[in-house]
């Protein structure tokens, strides 16, 4: 797949990708489906829908890894600096944008509630990961 | 007792690639209710889908185990497609042909193409006078042929995205693991 691809382009490659993961309609997959709440998606699929977008963005000349934790950080809820009586501290936060910078925290700013942490991953984040990624 | 599904190993790429065969048999009591006679028709033993799945699940799950030694355990996490054109019956058998598609800390997706050979289209073939002298012997050859493939996902349940604890005892890699390791001449696979 060529690097220099549209949004558009994008989007089509992350929806055929999700629809092949999670068994969804395409008319399910819009930029802001919740890969969790919205689409389904439990902990295995994101290391399926992690391993599809590497297979699917990777070219001949350029391999697209994504390296463990880069686009769904992981046990980040078992640092008590990082979390306090279940919501993400300001540190939490901080990672979690140093971490995603794809994510919109707009919402999730004033919940900031680890159980709801999942659905900051939406169809417009993974977009936007593979769009940063491919500039890089 | 884990109960096996797969014979064999045939062939061993390492960290890539592995073959294992399973012979379908009569003598596999479940046959005889899968499906038996009754008021509806003759008894068709055939060996169930689901058992299939497990014999491709077996054999990738041996292949993404010996990537390290079999110290992770490795657990089936999600099946992403199965397909199986025939219902396999007894006097086939199966050949399984894993290969690892992706692998990471937290775990691997494979890819399986499964094949069949009838053992009971060389005894026809045995048969004619075109291919053999007609003894069931000479000239009778069978052919291996895809009828399936399945794509698998497995989780390294020790890296799981949770930060679960389970055990240090490695529970899926059995004893029953190790003899067809043994069998295949791999048992330096399994590290203690």
């Amino acid at each position: 797949m060529n690097h220099a691809l549209t949004h558009d382009q994008i989007f089509d490659s992350v929806r055929e990708i999700l629809c092949d993961a999670l068994g969804v309609d395409e008319d399910d997959v819009t930029p802001a489906a919740s890969l969790t709440k919205d689409l389904g998606a439990e902990s295995i699929d994101f290391l399926d829908i992690n391993f599809k977008i590497e297979k699917k963005f990777s070219t001949p000349e350029k391999a697209f890894k994504i390296n463990q934790g880069e686009l769904f950080p992981e046990n980040l809820t078992s640092d008590a600096s990082l979390v306090k009586d279940g919501k993400f501290t300001d540190a939490g936060m901080e990672l979690l944008r140093t971490k995603m910078p794809h994510v919109d925290y707009s919402a999730f700013d004033a919940d900031r509630s680890v159980d709801n942490v999942s659905e900051l991953f939406t169809v417009k984040s993974l977009c936007d990961f593979v769009a940063r990624k491919l500039a890089a | 007792m884990r109960w096996m599904w797969i014979d064999a190993i045939t062939h061993h790429e390492p960290n890539a690639r592995l073959v294992a065969v399973k012979n379908i048999s009569m003598a596999e009591e479940h046959l005889h209710d899968h499906f038996a006679q009754d008021e509806s028709g003759a008894a068709c033993p055939v060996m169930p889908t689901s058992l299939v799945i497990e014999g491709t699940a077996q054999t990738a799950g041996i292949l993404v185990g010996s990537v390290h030694g079999f110290r992770e355990k490795v657990i089936l996490a999600k099946i992403s497609s199965f397909r199986l054109d025939i219902d396999p019956r007894p006097g086939q058998t199966l050949r399984y042909d894993a290969r690892i598609e992706r692998m990471d800390a937290s775990g691997a997706s494979t890819e399986t193409v499964i094949s069949l050979l009838d053992h009971t289209d060389a005894a026809a073939a045995a048969t004619g006078a075109a291919t053999s002298g007609g003894d069931g012997t000479a000239g009778a050859t069978s052919q291996w042929r895809e009828v399936g493939r399945s794509s698998l996902m497995f989780s390294h349940i020790d890296q799981n995205r949770s930060g679960l604890q389970f055990p240090e005892e490695n529970f899926v890699f059995s004893e029953n693991f190790r003899t067809i390791l043994r069998s295949a001449g791999l048992e330096g696979l399994a590290r203690d």
